[in-house]
C-alpha cells in the first residue's frame, strides 16, 4: 500500500502526487491572495471571520504591514514555484508525456520519485516558514537584494526551500528530456510527436538551463545572509538609518540579473505546457488536425531559445543603461512573434471545425482571448519608454495574472477535465464543470480587469493600503471593493470543482478507454493504464498525431498507434 | 520492469539513457558554475580594489591539488577500462586510488582553508574571499558527492558485477563522466582564482 501510493516509482502515481500537492498549494496561494484583496479594499479594518486566526500578526484582526508583506511574497512564490509549475510540468508532464510517447515509464523512475519528494520537502519548508519566529519571507517573490539580505529569517527558509525545489526541477527536466529522446515508441518520429510532448520537451530545457542561475543566486544570497559576505551589498549602504558594517563592493543588480535569467524563462515554463494542453484539447474537440503543426513546433523552439535573451526587460528602471535596454526591448518585441504564431494557429484550428462544447473545450476556448489579453498588454511593458510609467503598478499585476490565471490555470483545468477519465475511468460531471467554468471566468475578469485601470492611473503594486495614501490613486480606489468580492466569488466557484473531484471517482459517468474519440497514444492504454508498463504491448506508431476527419478515411478518426492485440503483454 | 536502453544503445539516437541523463545533468551544472563565474566577473570588474590573487592564495598547494585531481581522473578511467576487460581486481585497485585522490584533494583544501581562517581571512573579509570560499566550497561539495558515489560503487555496489556486469560497468562509466566534470570545474577555478 505504502509502496504503491506513497513511495511509488510509477510515473502515473507520481503524476497524481504532483497533481494533488500542486492543487493544495494552488489553494493555499489563492487563499493568501484572497486576504490580500480584502486588505486592499478594507485596509486598516479588522478582517471579518478569520481575523482572529493570525494572532500577533493581526492584532484585533487588522493585518500588520510586515505580515502583509509576507502574504504578498508567499502568494507569488507558492503560486509560481509550488502550484502552477508542479501542476503543469510535474503532474501533466509525468502522467501524460510517457503515455503519449508510448513509453513503459519515465527513463529514470527512481529519480522521478526523488524529484517529487524534494519538491514536497521544499514546499513544506516554505509553508513551515510562516511559523518561524519572525515569519515567512517578506521581500516579494523576486527577493530583490539588498532588501532580502537584511530581511527577517523567513528569507533564509525561502532560500533553503527554493534550493530543494530547484534540485527537484533539474532532476525532473533531465528525466523528461531523456524519456522523449530515448523511449519514444517505434514509429514515433520527431514530427509525429503530439504538440503537448513538444511543449513539455522545450519546457524541460528551459528548466534545466535557467534554474541553475537562481541556484547560484540563492547560494550567493545564503552566503550574504549567513556568512556576512557582500555579494549584493554595496559600500556604504544605509539600512534603518545605520551604515551597514560590511566589506561592501557588492552589486544589487547582480541579484536581479541572476534572478531574471531564471525568471524570464520561468514565464515560458508557465506558458508552454499550457499551450501544449490547449493544443491537445482543441484538436480533439474541433475534430481537426492542428493548423500549422510544424509552424507551431518551430515557434516553440524560437520561444525557448529567445526566452534566454529577454530577461533584462524586467530591469528597465534599474539604470543599467539605454544601450542594454534597447537590446532587450528588441528581443522582447521579437519573442512576441512566435507567441502570436502559436495563438493564431490555435484560433485558426477552430475555423471550419464542428466544435464539441464540453468542459475541457470551454476552458480551452476561454484560454485563447484571456491569454491574448495578457500577451498584448505585455507589449507596452516590453518597450522601455512605456514601461517607465507602468513599471511596478497594478497594470503589471493585471498583465501577468491574465497570462497565468485565466491563461495557464484555465489550461490546467482544461487538462484536468480532459485527462481525468483516463486516470480514474470516469468523467467529471459536466454541470458542475460548467458552473466552475463560468463562475471562474466572470470572477477572474472582474478581479483583473480593474487592475489595468488602476495601473494606468499610476497605483503601485504591493501597497499595504492598496494605494490609499496617494492622491493620484483616489479616483480608482473604489475598484478594490468589487475586486475583493469577485475574489470571494472566485473562491465559491471552486467549490463545485472540489466537489466534482471528490465525487466523480465513485459516482461519475463511466468512461471507456477512449471516451473523447481521441487519436494520441495515451488513449490506446487500458483505463487506468497498467502500473509500470502502461500498454498491453509496445505500441507501434503509424501516423501523425491528429488524424481527425481525414477525407476518404474509413473512420471519423484514426488512432496514431496500434497496440498489437497480444495477451502476453510486456511486463 | 526493465526499461529499454539502460545498457544497450538506442540505434537512432546512438545513446544509452543514463549517458544522456548525466550529460543533461552536467549541462545544468555548467549553467550553475557559469552563473557563478559570471558573478565573479561582474563583481571583480565593479570593484575598485581587487587583491593580487596569486600573492594571497597558495599557488603551489593549488598546483599540487590540480595534479592530484587530474591523476584521480586517470585512475577513474583505468577503473572503468579494467571492468571493460573483465578484470575486477584492477577495478578495485584503480577505484581505490581514485578515492584516495579525492580524499587527498580535500585534505589539501582543508589545509588551505585553515591557513586562511588562522589569518582572520573569512568569506566576509572581501568579495574576493567571499567568491573564493563560495566557489571552492561548492566545488568541494561536488567532490564529496563524487566520492560518495565512487565509494558506494567500490564497496557495496560492486556486488552487481557478479549478476549484471554490463549494468555495473555502465554505472562506473557514468560516475566517471561526473568525476571528470568535477575535475574540469577545478581546471577553470584554478586559473580564475589563483592565477589571473
Amino acid at each position: 500500500m505504502l509502496r504503491k501510493y506513497l513511495f511509488s516509482t510509477d510515473h502515473k502515481i507520481i503524476g497524481l502526487q504532483y497533481g494533488f500537492t500542486g492543487l493544495f498549494f494552488l489553494l493555499v496561494g489563492f487563499l493568501l491572495a484572497l486576504v490580500i484583496r480584502w486588505q486592499h479594499a478594507y485596509a486598516g479594518e479588522p478582517l471579518p471571520l478569520i481575523g482572529g486566526w493570525f494572532g500577533g500578526n493581526a492584532p484585533g484582526g487588522i493585518l500588520l504591514p510586515e505580515f502583509y508583506n509576507q502574504l504578498g511574497a508567499m502568494h507569488g512564490t507558492i503560486m509560481v514555484f509550488l502550484g502552477v509549475v508542479p501542476l503543469a510540468v510535474g503532474a501533466f508532464g509525468n502522467y501524460v508525456l510517457p503515455l503519449q510517447v508510448g513509453a513503459p515509464d519515465m527513463a529514470f523512475p527512481r529519480l522521478n520519485m526523488l524529484s517529487y519528494w524534494l519538491y514536497l520537502a521544499g514546499g513544506l519548508v516554505m509553508l513551515a516558514s510562516f511559523f518561524s519566529p519572525t515569519g515567512a519571507a517578506s521581500s516579494g517573490w523576486t527577493s530583490y537584494a539588498p532588501l532580502s539580505v537584511f530581511a527577517n529569517d523567513g528569507q533564509t527558509w525561502w532560500l533553503a526551500a527554493m534550493l530543494l525545489v530547484i534540485f527537484s526541477s533539474l532532476l525532473g527536466a533531465m528525466n523528461f528530456i531523456t524519456t522523449v529522446v530515448q523511449l519514444r515508441a517505434p514509429g514515433l518520429t520527431w514530427f509525429r510527436l503530439p504538440f503537448f510532448v513538444w511543449a513539455q520537451f522545450v519546457t524541460a530545457f528551459l528548466l534545466l538551463l535557467a534554474f541553475p542561475a537562481l541556484q547560484a543566486a540563492a547560494v550567493l544570497q545564503l552566503m550574504d545572509r549567513l556568512a556576512g559576505t557582500s555579494f549584493f551589498v554595496a559600500s556604504g549602504l544605509v539600512v534603518s538609518g545605520q551604515v551597514i558594517d560590511r566589506a561592501g563592493d557588492g552589486s544589487a543588480l547582480l541579484w536581479q540579473h541572476l534572478f531574471w535569467f531564471l525568471g524570464h524563462p520561468e514565464v515560458y515554463v508557465l506558458v508552454l505546457p499550457a499551450m501544449g494542453i490547449i493544443g491537445e484539447v482543441i484538436a480533439n474537440n474541433t475534430r481537426k488536425p492542428l493548423w500549422g503543426y510544424r509552424l507551431m513546433v518551430y515557434s516553440l523552439f524560437v520561444l525557448g531559445f529567445l526566452s534566454f535573451l529577454v530577461w533584462a526587460h524586467h530591469m528597465f528602471l534599474t539604470g543599467m543603461g539605454t544601450t542594454i535596454s534597447a537590446f532587450f526591448q528588441a528581443t522582447t518585441m521579437i519573442i512576441s512573434i512566435p507567441s502570436v504564431v502559436v495563438l493564431s494557429a490555435l484560433i485558426l484550428t477552430l475555423y471550419g471545425g464542428s466544435i464539441r462544447f464540453n468542459t475541457p473545450m470551454l476552458f480551452a476556448l476561454a484560454f485563447l482571448p484571456m491569454f491574448g489579453i495578457g500577451g498584448l498588454t505585455g507589449l507596452p511593458l516590453g518597450l522601455a519608454t512605456t514601461d517607465i510609467p507602468l513599471h511596478d503598478t497594478n497594470y503589471v499585476v493585471a498583465h501577468f495574472h491574465y497570462l497565468v490565471a485565466p491563461g495557464t490555470i484555465f489550461a490546467l483545468f482544461a487538462g484536468i477535465y480532459y485527462w481525468y477519465p483516463k486516470a480514474t475511468g470516469r468523467f467529471l460531471n459536466e454541470t458542475l464543470g460548467r458552473i466552475h467554468f463560468f463562475g471562474s471566468l466572470v470572477a477572474m475578469n472582474v478581479i483583473f480587469m480593474p487592475m489595468f485601470v488602476q495601473g494606468l492611473a499610476g497605483v503601485n503594486r504591493r501597497l499595504w493600503d492598496g494605494g490609499a495614501i496617494y492622491v493620484h490613486a483616489q479616483d480608482t480606489l473604489y475598484l478594490n471593493v468589487p475586486m475583493a468580492y469577485a475574489a470571494l466569488a472566485l473562491a465559491v466557484a471552486q467549490i463545485p470543482f472540489l466537489v466534482n473531484l471528490a465525487w466523480a471517482p465513485w459516482f461519475g459517468r463511466v468512461a471507456g478507454t477512449n471516451p473523447w474519440d481521441a487519436t494520441t497514444l495515451e488513449w490506446a492504454t487500458p483505463t487506468p493504464p497498467h502500473a509500470h508498463g502502461n500498454f498491453d504491448a509496445i505500441p507501434r506508431v503509424v501516423r501523425d498525431p491528429y488524424e481527425y476527419s481525414v477525407p476518404g478515411a474509413d473512420a471519423a478518426f484514426l488512432p496514431q498507434g496500434v497496440v498489437p492485440p497480444d495477451a502476453d503483454r510486456e511486463p | 520492469m526493465d526499461l529499454p536502453y539502460t545498457t544497450e544503445v538506442r540505434p537512432d539516437t546512438g545513446l544509452t539513457s543514463p549517458k544522456l541523463g548525466i550529460w543533461l545533468f552536467l549541462a545544468s551544472e555548467v549553467m550553475l558554475f557559469g552563473s557563478l563565474f559570471a558573478a565573479y566577473v561582474l563583481l571583480r570588474v565593479g570593484s575598485p580594489a581587487w587583491p593580487d590573487q596569486s600573492a594571497v592564495l597558495s599557488v603551489p598547494l593549488a598546483t599540487l591539488n590540480t595534479v592530484i585531481l587530474l591523476a584521480s581522473s586517470v585512475t577513474m578511467v583505468l577503473a572503468w577500462v579494467s571492468l571493460r576487460r573483465g578484470r575486477l581486481p584492477g577495478f578495485r585497485l584503480y577505484m581505490g586510488l581514485t578515492l584516495l585522490g579525492g580524499v587527498l584533494f580535500l585534505i589539501v583544501k582543508a589545509f588551505e582553508y585553515s591557513d586562511k581562517f588562522s589569518q582572520g581571512l573569512l568569506p566576509s573579509t572581501s568579495n574576493f574571499y567571499g567568491l573564493y570560499f563560495t566557489l571552492t566550497g561548492l566545488h568541494a561539495l561536488h567532490v564529496v558527492a563524487g566520492l560518495a558515489v565512487n565509494a558506494w560503487l567500490w564497496l557495496p555496489g560492486v556486488r552487481l558485477w557478479h549478476t549484471r556486469p554490463a549494468l555495473f560497468t555502465n554505472r562506473v562509466e557514468i560516475a566517471g563522466i561526473y568525476w571528470h566534470f568535477v575535475d574540469l570545474v577545478w581546471i577553470f577555478l584554478f586559473p580564475v582564482l589563483y592565477l589571473l
